[in-house]
């Protein structure tokens, strides 16, 4: 569904991807992991043309550098980290605007298109508020409002940067269960960066340990969630858990510390 | 429908859906939407249905799929100017009615309606003097007429500009069109050129500061962040901030050079609608009428375009394009309306947040009840202009910061205290 060829994207002389080479099959799900700065971003920015980047990017066989922004859109839909939420539009023009790729330059939605927005609507449980201003929304509910608008794009390949950052521990596993329904759903592609490793492990087909913008390790959540891997790219603190379920749990252990004199001694 | 065998799954209780964000909504809550619920608590079912009714009145649609109990598939509405813009518009009829009626000759209604009539292809015998005939069809006609359209190019613009900026500060001046305008216009007063080239020369130097502050802006914008995506919108405003100063600080020169033309300059400057002429009206409804149909045409994509640069381009957005396009069509309309009428401030501020404020911010309603707000408030504005002082004229930018400012200061406060479901 993706490959990746040699993909290198360089900010002025810092270089953010090295030779990426990979690919993601069909359906899959695969999470990208790593430490601040590591590409994740980058990547998920060139697999949307984002980016300028030197190498090949294929979606559907496809090499996105010869598709125009429109076409591309229809192929890919992504989520940014920290999507702009106009305060006064209404939840249902937002889920409007993930239409704009089907829709005519100087055009205006259809009646189709606004069934495909209402349909989205009522799929992630915001039919409520449909007619409400963004502001009116708590972070749950945007959280289902941007996936609601990527999804009106019906583009197979979903990418998702750190989709549950602004989410408390519940919430998150609620906003992935989602895109794991809808995905099996809607039978679509899904590269997520993922900052909670615990969570990237559990949703996830396959993870990618990106560091320094090169791959350092790519497989399945426990081939890759392992104490000797994740401490080269993490620091010496961090530690597996295999939970009796066989999850992997991955948690930072605070390094002990001296005990202070007792005051006065 | 493809996903009509889905739609059993969405409505039953669905142990996948990120549940406790909203609570996944009871059938009987989902049924009833929040204010009806409020309302109708202590009610019977009747009760009930009469407040479903109440919410039907703001969409027929939307109530309609609440009592069909059909949940996951709410009608959305088309979004339309439809009232704001008729109220908008009943607002332009009742200003210019007034604008053609009111005048220091002060002739009475009945003689302005027949010397209306007077130039009609058909008209009943009428004995109208003659030169009430040229009062309303040589001087007031033409500056309702001329003061509706550069009103409707200074509030389009305004509201133009504030959507590809994303700024709320942005108003028609901006890029520089006040300033190069400004500058071209002092030295063609200055050098003591005819003043018939004004227009023709403050169109020139409105359109060479804009297109100096874009080409400047857009190419700094490159360098900072991603490739023409990043800071290019705040790089055009600080390119237009910078080449307005420059501008502005050559025209402040001359202008404290050649102290005999100050009270030509300050009288461009400040705005008049008092020199207003047929050939005005000609010379500037080309390029309005271009222009309000490029903006009104860019709505939907102004719309798209508020969720960022970056995300509308993710959307398949050509956002260079639309940028250029919408920023040459407002600075058309603007540079129009600065080469007939001078600098008049405030109006395409004012005027797009008003409506933002009171009709919505979908720029689908934004741009064209602008253009008709502003063209009505521009008329009114200049009926004050004429009238306050008769028969001297005051400064319309001095009219339209002290009428606009108070109302729109009202307009703010009403809206915060207002509830946020209306």
């Amino acid at each position: 569904m993706i490959t990746l060829d040699a993909v290198q994207v360089c900010y002025g002389a810092a270089v953010a991807l090295r030779s990426l080479t990979g690919s993601v099959a069909g359906g899959e799900w695969l999470g990208v992991i790593g430490p601040n700065g590591a590409g994740k971003t980058t990547l998920l920015q060139a697999i949307a043309g984002q980016v300028s980047y030197s190498g090949r990017v294929e979606v559907c066989g496809q090499p996105t550098s010869g598709l125009s922004r429109r076409t591309l859109a229809r192929y890919v839909a992504y989520v940014p980290q920290n999507p702009m939420l106009p305060p006064e539009m209404l939840v249902s023009d937002y889920v409007l605007l993930g239409r704009t790729p089907h829709i005519g330059y100087l055009r205006v939605e259809t009646d189709a298109d606004r069934r495909i927005a209402a349909e989205l609507i009522g799929r992630l449980a915001l039919s409520e508020m449909a007619g409400r201003a963004l502001r009116t929304l708590s972070g749950g509910e945007l959280q289902r409002l941007v996936l609601a608008r990527a999804l009106a794009q019906q583009a197979p390949v979903l990418l998702l940067d750190e989709p549950t950052s602004a989410l408390d521990l519940g919430r998150r596993v609620d906003a992935l269960e989602l895109v794991d329904e809808l995905r099996r759903e809607r039978s679509l592609t899904v590269v997520s960066a993922v900052h909670d490793l615990t969570l990237a492990g559990q949703f996830a087909d396959r993870l990618l340990l990106l560091d320094g913008g090169v791959t350092v390790a790519d497989g399945p959540p426990r081939a890759v969630l392992r104490d000797d891997i994740l401490r080269d790219h993490f620091g010496p603190a961090v530690e597996v858990i295999t939970t009796a379920d066989g999850d992997r749990a991955v948690y930072s252990r605070r390094q002990p510390r001296p005990v202070p004199p007792a005051p006065g001694a | 429908m493809t996903s009509a065998a889905r739609r059993p799954a969405a409505d039953a209780p669905d142990p996948g859906l990120p549940s406790a964000a909203a609570g996944p909504p009871s059938l009987a809550s989902a049924l009833v939407p929040p204010a009806a619920r409020a309302g109708g608590a202590d009610g019977d079912a009747g009760a009930q249905k009469a407040s479903l009714a109440t919410q039907a009145a703001t969409g027929a649609e939307r109530a309609a799929a609440v009592e069909t109990a059909d949940r996951d598939r709410p009608a959305i509405s088309r979004i339309r100017p439809g009232r704001p813009l008729a109220i908008a518009a009943a607002a332009l009829v009742v200003a210019m009615v007034v604008g053609v009626l009111v005048g220091p000759a002060g002739l009475p209604a009945a003689t302005v309606g027949q010397a209306l009539l007077a130039r009609m292809p058909w008209h009943p015998a009428l004995s109208v003097p003659a030169i009430d005939v040229a009062i309303v069809w040589q001087i007031r006609l033409p500056r309702v007429i001329l003061g509706a359209l550069v009103g409707a190019m200074l509030a389009g613009g305004g509201a133009a500009y504030q959507g590809v900026v994303r700024t709320p500060l942005a108003d028609p001046y901006l890029l520089g069109v006040a300033a190069g305008a400004g500058l071209v216009a002092t030295l063609n007063i200055v050098s003591g050129a005819s003043s018939g080239l004004l227009p023709a020369t403050a169109f020139a130097g409105a359109a060479i500061a804009v297109t100096v502050t874009y080409v400047l802006g857009t190419s700094a914008g490159r360098d900072i962040g991603s490739p023409g995506i990043g800071g290019t919108a705040a790089s055009i405003v600080l390119a237009g901030v910078a080449i307005a100063a420059l501008f502005t600080a050559v025209q402040e020169y001359l202008q404290q050079q050649s102290s005999q033309q100050l009270q030509q300059i300050y009288a461009w400057i400040l705005g008049e609608l008092s020199q207003a002429s047929w050939s005005d009206v000609v010379l500037i409804v080309p390029y309005t009428a271009i222009s309000a149909a490029l903006l009104i045409a860019h709505r939907r994509l102004l719309d798209v375009l508020q969720v960022g640069e970056a995300e509308a381009s993710s959307l398949g957005v050509n956002v260079a394009r639309l940028r250029l396009t919408v920023v040459a069509a407002a600075t058309l309309g603007t540079a129009a309306a600065v080469a007939v009428s001078g600098l008049i401030g405030f109006v395409g501020i004012i005027v797009p947040h008003t409506v933002r404020l009171t009709a919505g911010a979908s720029y689908r309603i934004v741009l064209p009840v602008s253009m008709v707000g502003g063209a009505a408030f521009l008329v009114l504005a200049d009926i004050a202009a004429r009238t306050v002082q008769a028969p001297a004229e005051v400064p319309l930018t001095v009219i339209t910061a002290t009428i606009g400012a108070p109302f729109f200061l009202f307009v703010l406060r009403s809206r915060r205290t207002r509830s946020d479901l209306s």
